[in-house]
């Protein structure tokens, strides 16, 4: 079955169709607010030490696909070590056999020649592609597509072309976007259905948002997480900032997850939403009066938000907790606002608020004690 | 391959650090090259670049001055290699590799290009040994493991250098604590070998890392270019070292710290080439390429599945103007696993090492903590500290605003428990502390104010 393909063409199929299904991450903040569609693209930019590479790796590990083909693109060594070493060990969640038998690693660590690393990511997408057409759904997951943009410009910098913004060669937009294009639902010649979902993380220098290539991801991209450096300086992983991120796959996704997971799923998500700016909002008057000075039901609001913070939209991905089931994560995020509904009546039977916290929250049940990998 | 020297006089300009010399039949790109002036100074240099018989040289030494007419460029068709043996342990080079330590150069066991191989990723073993440095913020909170790229990011005027002498002087690999002492016989205070690596010390600070060398039991080698040597020697110095730190830690077995300060001094040549070169500057004039560059210093740390030896790499960052989103703390944040960021703040209030524990981070913890690392409850406690210690640190701005009275018990206790453990955990001085002591130490903080673990 081997063949030939050169990596910078597109392999072809019969036409396109839009996504319908979730991909499902096992991640709550992504499957839950921030969907990603089998054959859209999710773009995390994000500082050092956000959080991408343990989120894109998380991804490889529990994404309900066939296929994974993982570029570490201009990275670490050890952390590929890491991950080699890793799939080797663990089972997937959905077939239970070892993970490494459904992924290929293409990998070019930051040490290693910028031409290597400018092909990489074209080599990982043919790759998938070539799965794609078998009919699979395929996950392409890269770290970091910032590091194949920074070889464009050093080789572009070399044959001296003229640079455009921040000295990327012009054409760097075009070029990405060719790239993000490979991505989709497909109908193959054969006529069956593949996908190509394409999740990658952006490194933004200085953490910069504004710069070039998370401007040029921005514009093709489905879902888009915030990965936000003073989380992550908080220890709350995934660092999604709940605020600045965003999901264009939701309205087309919705269906699916009332119909296959709860009929609630979309109430409870505007709640979780209206709750948590809320909470934005209070945290200032908070800063000036201080907790005592505000009313019972804020402050229960507050403790609500705390607890979708830290129970429900963080996940430690040393922990048991790293994968969680779209059943795990709606009963998860069921509980937190049962609790809130329950207690707010409470509040008007005149229970008193100091009871009620301390009653009702189910003590930190989540948090195991041993983070053990 | 020409097999012989070849000597040109036809240097037709000079940059700053670069020299263009035309008619060059056959050069390589890295090729070695000595230009020798008029008055027979030997300067040495390297091929940077070749477009079609021009020849672009990077020379490492002052340049100013030099006669462009009567000057001979000889191509040596020789690579920069480093010179390698056993022996090179206990000397001291400058940064072009010439001993300053009055002892002759030692006979050469092998020679090894500068610039490495790059570690095929599938060989790597993964790092998970924990490396003791006595410090409790970095054993508790940071772990060091062996093989791990772990920079110090400090600011002008902070005690960077105290705090990597601490290190240089503690640093013990130990087996896990939790063993039953009859099996620690190995554990003992295995050594390093440490390789000292100064790019553009001043000379006050020079004699002070060279004294705690001395001072110290594990053997050392230092390669030292001093501030007012070639800024462009810098370029070679870490270099020097690293190729000799990857011999002793991949062919010889040993395990090896690397330490290489200021990596601020190294960038800033950088960018002088760069800028030599005309090239368009990326953020703040630093060049494109230098994420790439930074990389292949960084990255060669690392440990070998199969092989014995490791090395690991302590890079000392000084953050210009304080900002951690400069492009040298930037790009080095971005390559290394972790950093240990000191801060102005606690400096000033007398804590010693003056470390700020929420912008730190090492990224190989996990993989060298608990049992059969270092002590089963280690991450529940490491856990604990930061939680308690970020809430407290948290809750001082609205200490500011409403002062300590108008807030709730709970928030005070965590206050307190902020300043407890800036002095009684972060605070140290110049002691060592075991991970067993830290960690006890940790418990008992938090006892102290009842928070659960
Ligand atoms: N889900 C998570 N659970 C627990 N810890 C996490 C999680 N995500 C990230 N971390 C912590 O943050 C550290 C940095 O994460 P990671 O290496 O993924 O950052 P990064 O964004 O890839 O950084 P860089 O751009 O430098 O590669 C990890 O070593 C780990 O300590
Ligand atoms: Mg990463």
């Amino acid at each position: 079955m081997n063949h030939e393909w050169s990596i910078r063409i597109p392999r072809p199929y019969r036409k396109k169709i839009s996504p319908r299904e979730p991909l499902i991450t096992g991640q709550r903040a992504i499957d839950f607010l921030f969907s990603i569609a089998k054959g859209g693209i999710a773009i995390f930019p994000g500082g050092f030490g956000t959080g991408k590479t343990i989120l894109e790796q998380s991804i490889a590990k529990f994404a309900d696909v066939d296929i994974v083909v993982y570029v570490g693109c201009g990275e670490r060594g050890n952390e590929m070590a890491e991950m080699i070493e890793e799939f080797e060990l663990l089972n997937d969640p959905w077939t239970q056999s070892r993970l490494m038998k459904r992924t290929i690693l293409v990998i070019n660590t930051s040490n290693m020649p910028v031409a290597a690393r400018e092909a990489s990511i074209y080599t990982a997408v043919t790759i998938a592609e070539y799965y794609r057409d078998m009919g699979y759904h395929v996950i392409l997951l890269a770290d970091s597509i910032s590091r194949w943009a920074e070889a464009l410009r050093e080789i572009s910098s070399s044959l001296e072309e003229m640079p455009g913004e921040e000295g990327y060669p012009t054409y760097l937009s075009s070029r990405l976007s060719g790239f993000i294009e490979r991505a989709g639902v497909v109908e193959t010649y054969s006529g069956t259905v593949g996908s190509l979902t394409m999740v990658l993380s952006v490194s933004p220098p200085g953490g910069d948002f504004t710069e070039p290539v998370t401007q040029s991801c921005l514009r093709t991209t489905g879902t888009f997480l915030m990965l936000d450096t003073s989380l992550a300086h908080k220890r709350h992983f995934p660092a999604i900032n709940w605020f600045q991120s965003y999901s264009l796959y939701a309205d087309e996704l919705s269906g699916h997850y009332k119909e296959h997971v709860a009929p609630e799923w979309e109430t409870a998500q505007v709640r979780c939403r209206e709750i948590l700016q809320k909470e934005e909002a209070l945290r200032e008057v908070v800063e000036i009066v201080g907790i005592e000075g505000i009313q019972d039901e804020d402050r229960l609001m507050l403790h609500t938000a705390e607890r979708l913070r830290t129970e429900f939209l963080s996940q430690n991905a040393y922990t048991e907790d790293a994968f969680s089931s779209l059943e795990q994560t709606f009963s998860a995020i069921k509980g937190i606002l049962d609790f809130y509904n329950n207690a707010e009546k409470q509040l008007k039977d005149g229970v008193p608020i100091s009871e009620i916290l301390v009653e009702k929250k189910p003590v930190h049940a989540k948090q195991k004690t041993s983070e053990g990998s | 391959m020409r097999l012989s020297e070849h000597r040109y006089k036809t240097i037709s300009s000079i940059a700053g650090p670069l020299l263009r010399v035309r008619d060059i039949f056959n050069a390589r790109t890295g090729e070695v090259v000595t230009i020798v002036t008029p008055d027979e100074k030997k300067l040495d240099g390297e091929v940077l670049e070749i477009v079609e018989d021009t020849v672009l040289i990077q020379v490492f030494a002052e340049t100013r001055g030099l006669d462009i007419e009567k000057s001979t460029v000889i191509f040596t068709d020789r690579f920069r290699d480093a010179l390698l043996s056993p022996d090179i342990i206990g000397r001291i080079f400058n940064g072009s590799f010439k001993p300053i330590d009055d002892l002759p150069m030692f006979a050469p066991e092998k020679k090894s290009p500068i610039t490495g191989f790059a570690i095929n990723p599938a060989a790597r073993a993964k790092p998970e040994e924990f490396i003791e440095t006595g410090i409790s913020v970095i054993d508790g909170l940071n772990t060091l493991v062996k093989g791990q790229k772990l920079p110090v990011f400090s600011c002008s005027g902070l005690p960077s250098k105290e705090v990597v002498a601490s290190i240089l002087k503690n640093s013990r690999l130990v087996s896990s604590p939790d063993e039953p002492s009859g099996n620690r016989t190995t554990s003992e205070s295995k050594e390093f070998i440490i390789v000292f690596s100064a790019l553009g010390l001043t000379f006050r600070d020079y004699s002070y890392y060279l004294s705690v060398l001395k001072n110290m039991k594990s053997r050392f080698i230092a390669f030292v270019n001093m501030a007012d040597e070639p800024a462009i020697e810098r370029i070679l110095t870490p270099r020097f070292a690293l190729t000799t730190a990857e011999y002793l830690a991949f062919e010889k077995g040993m395990d090896v710290l690397v330490v290489i300060t200021d990596m601020t001094n190294y960038c800033d040549a950088l960018r002088e080439i760069s800028t030599a070169r005309e090239e368009l500057p990326g953020r703040r004039g630093y060049p494109g390429f230098m994420y790439s560059d930074l990389a292949s210093l960084y990255e060669r740390a690392g440990r070998i599945r199969g092989i014995k030896g490791s090395l690991t790499m302590i890079p000392v960052v000084t953050m210009p103007e304080d900002d951690i989103t400069h492009p040298i703390p930037d790009l080095t944040g971005y390559i290394t696993e972790g950093q240990i960021v000191l801060s102005r703040e606690l400096h000033q209030k007398g804590i010693f090492p003056p470390i700020d524990v929420l912008p730190s981070l090492s990224r190989l913890m996990q993989k060298g903590i608990g049992a059969g690392h270092t002590r089963e409850d280690h991450r529940k406690v490491a856990h604990g500290l930061y939680k308690y210690y970020a809430k407290g640190r948290d809750l001082r701005k609205l200490e500011s605003i409403i002062g300590k009275e108008g807030m709730p018990q709970k928030d005070r206790v965590l206050l307190d428990f902020a300043e407890e453990f800036e002095q009684e955990f972060i605070h140290q001085g110049l002691s060592r502390r075991s991970v067993n002591e830290t960690l006890d130490r940790g418990i008992s903080l938090m006892k102290q104010f009842n928070l659960n673990l």
